[in-house]
């Protein structure tokens, strides 16, 4: 099982690794995954007036698989709006990274991080 | 120095030159290409000559009678004819197989397979540190035992048990005892004139010898019968029929002989790189040792980093070849049953590397990679939010995971 080179590139030269400060009002957080099952991912967003997301950044625990579709979101919904962010799809991301089928789940995670950042970022608009 | 570098000796080893040259020896017309088992003429009875010598230098390493050892195919196929074999022979006597969690999946695989045949199986829990509580095998022994089962040393963890011991209680109860020792022998010494083991696994090649051979050695005094697998012939007193692979067993006992000579030196060679490898890393923060330093073998190594999970430390080492207990590396999504058996959490299952050194290591090697570990748990913890959450003082037991 070689690493395909797509993913290694995500962890050789990350992109938006990191942290917001996740009281900011204009930042929605989404933290998926458990320990137990090996895979955590922490994936934020920074949404301007006008409902586009300005900024995202995330950080991991997972295998190379899951570090590059988290990183991979990141980098798509940059300049989106909240709705298309929405519907990204983990199919896409299999596509993208060239995901064998045992890891599959890192991209349905990656989807699940992303809907659970906009839906915290709704919840913060609503209160 | 070479990249990758090796460090996965207990998953095989390389063959040695000397024993890869002399098995050429054996293949081809101009050498000595004879079935073992023809009797009636001179290229069978030098074809015999050869595996004649080769048990006699496997019973030397061992302490055993070359009439004792039974080649199979490998350690594999020497753990299902000893545990199949014992349990067909002996049913009429009882049916219940005592083992523990932490054998390898061949010993294990072989027992559920028995328990589908009506056998019953008590798999036994080790301490912590992987030792086999001798009171608690004493206590599961029962009328009808008819068979103990524990390797010598654990080939994801390195420790030893006390095979000794766990002899001498078999003995007292009229059992048989079956050792898997195929990442002990050539590493540390075995006796099998002192000790009364009745059945012993091993292989050729995790000791610098080829893959696709191994043995099986049974006592003959007392004398231990069992039921044959493979049949056709008669072939190893009829317990493993099948023409001899003359070229494999040569390069089994060449690998022996030398192993026997360098088993003192490569214990030295080893115990001092591991410590090196130990010290090296050990002040990590969040490092856990699943290893034993006192009762472990010597080129065996397993290590958790918390907060960082193995696959991913896998790839971010990918100038080491090393293995990790980690779900996402094995063909399930289940972390080492080794390491849970141990009590070990899953979060620290799934981040541990076993690393696992041999006659071929170098100190540079041994350098290098603490290096990279270092760099690579750095890295790995800056991507970490398990890291950043541990580091702000959060308590991770206290999280809902939303999957679980």
């Amino acid at each position: 099982m070689a690493y395909s080179k797509k993913v290694m590139d995500h962890y050789e030269n990350p992109r938006n690794v990191g942290s917001f400060s996740s009281t900011d009002l204009n930042v929605g957080s989404g933290l998926v995954g458990a320990p137990a099952c090996g895979d955590v991912m922490k994936l934020q967003i920074k949404v301007n007036e006008k409902g586009i997301i300005e900024d995202a950044c995330f950080k991991t625990y997972g295998c190379g698989s899951a570090i590059a579709s988290s990183s991979l979101v990141t980098e798509w919904v940059k300049g989106k709006s909240i709705e298309e962010a929405e519907s990204i799809k983990n199919t896409t991301i299999v596509e993208e990274l060239d995901l064998p089928p045992v890891k599959i789940h890192c991209s349905i995670l990656a989807e699940d991080a992303i809907k659970a950042a906009i839906s915290d970022y709704k919840r913060k608009k609503i209160n | 120095m070479k990249t990758p570098i090796y460090l996965d000796y207990a998953a095989t080893t390389p063959v040695e030159f000397e024993v890869a040259k002399k098995m050429m020896n054996y293949l081809t017309i101009d050498g000595v290409f004879g079935n073992s088992a023809s009797r009636s003429h001179k290229f069978g009875w030098k074809a015999e000559e050869v595996v004649d010598i080769a048990r006699n230098q496997i019973s030397e390493l061992i302490g055993a009678d070359s009439r004792e050892i039974v080649f199979t195919s490998g350690a594999t196929e020497s753990n299902n004819l000893a545990i199949k074999g014992i349990a067909s022979f002996h049913q009429n006597k009882g049916k219940h197989i005592v083992t523990s969690k932490t054998e390898h999946k061949s010993v294990l695989d072989t027992c559920r397979y028995l328990e589908n045949k009506g056998f019953t199986v008590t798999y036994l829990t080790p301490k912590n540190n992987g030792i086999i509580d001798l009171n608690n095998l004493k206590k599961n022994i029962k009328k009808d035992t008819i068979l103990v089962s524990i390797m010598h040393v654990n080939n994801e963890i390195g420790i030893i048990q006390d095979i000794n011991s766990i002899s001498q209680i078999c003995r007292n109860h009229g059992v048989f005892f079956h050792v898997d020792a195929t990442q002990s022998v050539g590493k540390i010494p075995i006796d099998l004139k002192k000790i009364p083991i009745d059945l012993m696994s091993f292989s050729a090649h995790k000791i610098y010898g080829p893959k696709g051979i191994g043995g099986l050695y049974v006592r003959r005094k007392p004398r231990v019968r069992l039921l044959s697998l493979i049949h056709g012939g008669g072939h190893e007193r009829g317990m493993r029929s099948g023409t001899l692979p003359v070229h494999q067993i040569v390069g089994m006992g060449e690998s022996f002989v030398l192993a026997k000579r360098k088993i003192h030196d490569d214990f030295i060679h080893l115990t001092k790189l591991k410590n090196i490898l130990w010290n090296g890393i050990k002040n990590i923060e969040e490092v856990y040792l699943n290893s034993d330093l006192q009762q472990g073998a010597p080129h065996i190594l397993n290590v958790s980093f918390n907060y960082v999970e193995g696959e991913s430390l896998i790839m971010a080492l990918k100038d080491l070849a090393i293995s990790s207990g980690s779900a996402c590396t094995s063909a399930s999504l289940e972390p080492s049953y080794v390491l849970k058996s141990l009590g070990i959490r899953d979060e620290l299952a799934h981040s541990s590397i076993r690393f696992s050194i041999g006659r071929f290591t170098t100190e540079k090697e041994i350098i290098h990679a603490i290096k990279l570990v270092h760099k690579s748990i750095h890295r790995l913890r800056e991507l970490s939010p398990l890291w950043e959450m541990f580091k702000s003082g959060v308590d991770l037991n206290s999280i809902e995971w939303d999957h679980v």
